[in-house]
């Protein structure tokens, strides 16, 4: 007998390709972090590890939220952000993302 | 059966509702956005293997939240529509069960390499009904607002979980004399070698208590991948962050484990009710333990309209940490006067427990609904909300208000 092959389209549901085997496919990510200046260094940074969305879902916080964000993340999580760049990482999450509450164009 | 004609019909088939689906889709994607009720609340909802679409928090790791209206639709949350909770982008995405072994090291006289099979064949399968909650459920309610997963209130959900006592396998492997935690290990990985693992530490009295299982079904199913498949740690009335997910290794310790996310991450004040002043830092912190008592309406939505004079049944869902739901206390006057909810079905002291009270709104105008759970140690929720950095624990009364018309 065959080994049973399900050809599932990209509609998230599990693939079993040999017996017994259980593959998933992800969806697409799509979250984008926002034009502005700096928006290289997120990208460079922070997307190595996460998504978008661990910052653009953050209430709108002050700037000393994004200072400990980024120092945690680099001391923490083992980011291998260069200490050159955590001002303007920070001045970049602080103007893009933190408080005073900006309405998302 | 000729099974190569058949998949390619198969194929076929689904290539053709596949491309019905989208675009039927284009104009539902738009639409297929919720505003949680806080600051910065919008999300998707997106749809990940095993899950129906569920409310986007974080795509890598996945973080999904389960639409509180599946909490109306009865108290075992389905399985494609339980929430998921990553901490590491390295999730695995092939699992050969098969091949999946349970490693049990450390401390112990017998250091054993599990098999599924084994698992099932040589210990005593067990269910268990049980609450899993997400430490940080409800985290988007905080005031002043905490930095961190952003969610509402469907980080939780029920299931009836089968497995194995992590008692009897670490009976097995034979604890030795000085051990005092087993730590627990599952196959998702960290982006960098410097992320800290994502592993979580039990003390040995409670993961001998023989409550705590190794489960490889959650309602009748094997477990949904982005649940943990082919095992997980079920921890009944402990916070989610101790479910670990696909458990590949068990260590028992002689010391207390000082892993990150017991020694730094999912730590509450130590001071009564777990709570500080809001907005400032607490002294000591312990990691977090046991849920606190929570009770939800579900059959009503905030800004819905009820008709006056005509009987409405009021339906929702209490649980603790497991002393056992004993009361639910319903107000419709914004928690004037109180009248006690006839509870539903006991599926265990871990469960949901729904409760239900039928109520005619007697006049028009605004309206405020609540709900209050009691349990068998006396303990309930508070009427103002508590606070802590983390944003953790999070049980205050909850209110609905609506307009009776």
């Amino acid at each position: 007998m065959k080994t049973a092959r399900l050809f599932l389209l990209p509609l998230g549901l599990p693939v079993f390709l040999h017996a017994g085997e259980v593959t998933i496919t992800l969806p697409p990510e799509t979250g984008t972090y926002k034009t502005a200046a700096g928006v290289e260094l997120v990208q460079a940074n922070c997307l190595m590890c996460h998504s978008t969305e661990y910052v653009s879902s953050q209430p709108p916080m002050p700037r000393k939220f994004w200072e400990a964000t980024v120092k945690k993340m680099k001391e923490k999580f083992g980011a291998p952000t260069p200490d050159a760049q955590v001002a303007a990482l920070v001045d970049y999450l602080a103007a893009t993302y933190g408080a005073p509450e900006k309405r998302s164009p | 059966m000729n099974s190569s004609r058949w998949t390619r019909r198969r194929f076929l088939a689904q290539t053709a509702q596949a491309s019905a689906a989208l675009f039927a889709g284009s104009r539902a994607f738009s639409e297929d956005t919720v505003q949680l009720p806080f600051a910065n609340g919008g999300r998707r909802l997106v749809q990940f293997p095993g899950k129906r679409p569920l409310i986007l928090l974080t795509h890598r790791p996945p973080q999904l939240e389960t639409p509180f209206s599946v909490f109306n639709e009865g108290v075992i949350t389905p399985n494609d529509a339980f929430f998921v909770r990553y901490h590491l982008s390295g999730i695995p995405l092939v699992v050969d069960p098969d091949a999946f072994r349970l490693e049990v090291k450390g401390l112990v006289q017998t250091p054993l390499k599990l098999s599924l099979a084994e698992l099932r064949r040589d210990f005593e399968n067990v269910e268990v009904v049980a609450v899993n909650q997400c430490s940080g459920n409800s985290r988007g309610f905080f005031q002043p607002r905490v930095g961190g997963g952003q969610l509402a209130n469907g980080a939780m959900g029920n299931a009836r979980w089968r497995g194995v006592r992590l008692k009897e396998v670490l009976d097995k492997a034979g604890v030795q004399a000085g051990a005092k935690q087993v730590v627990a290990n599952g196959l998702d990985t960290p982006p960098t070698p410097q992320t800290p693992d994502f592993t979580k530490a039990l003390d040995l009295d409670h993961a001998r208590d023989g409550e705590i299982l190794l489960a490889f079904e959650m309602n009748g199913e094997p477990l949904p991948m982005l649940n943990g498949f082919p095992l997980r740690l079920v921890v009944p009335g402990y916070y989610g962050t101790y479910w670990v997910k696909h458990l590949s290794e068990l260590t028992v310790v002689g010391e207390t484990y000082d892993g990150f996310y017991m020694s730094t991450a999912y730590r509450v004040p130590d001071t009564a009710g777990h709570c500080v002043e809001p907005g400032t830092a607490p002294k000591s912190t312990i990691p977090i333990q046991r849920f606190t008592i929570r009770s939800f309406l579900t059959s009503v939505t905030a800004g819905a309209q009820l008709p006056a004079g005509r009987e409405t049944l009021l339906r929702g869902i209490a649980f603790d940490s497991g002393a056992g739901i004993t009361e639910v206390l319903v107000s419709t006057d914004g928690g004037q006067s109180w009248r006690p909810a006839q509870l539903g079905k006991d599926l265990g002291r871990y469960s949901f427990r729904e409760w239900t009270l039928a109520w005619t709104p007697p006049k028009p105008g605004a309206c405020e609904l609540r709900c209050r759970a009691l349990n068998r140690l006396g303990e309930t929720q508070p009427l103002e909300a508590l606070w802590n950095p983390a944003g953790y624990l999070r049980n205050v009364v909850e209110t609905t208000k609506v307009t009776v018309a």
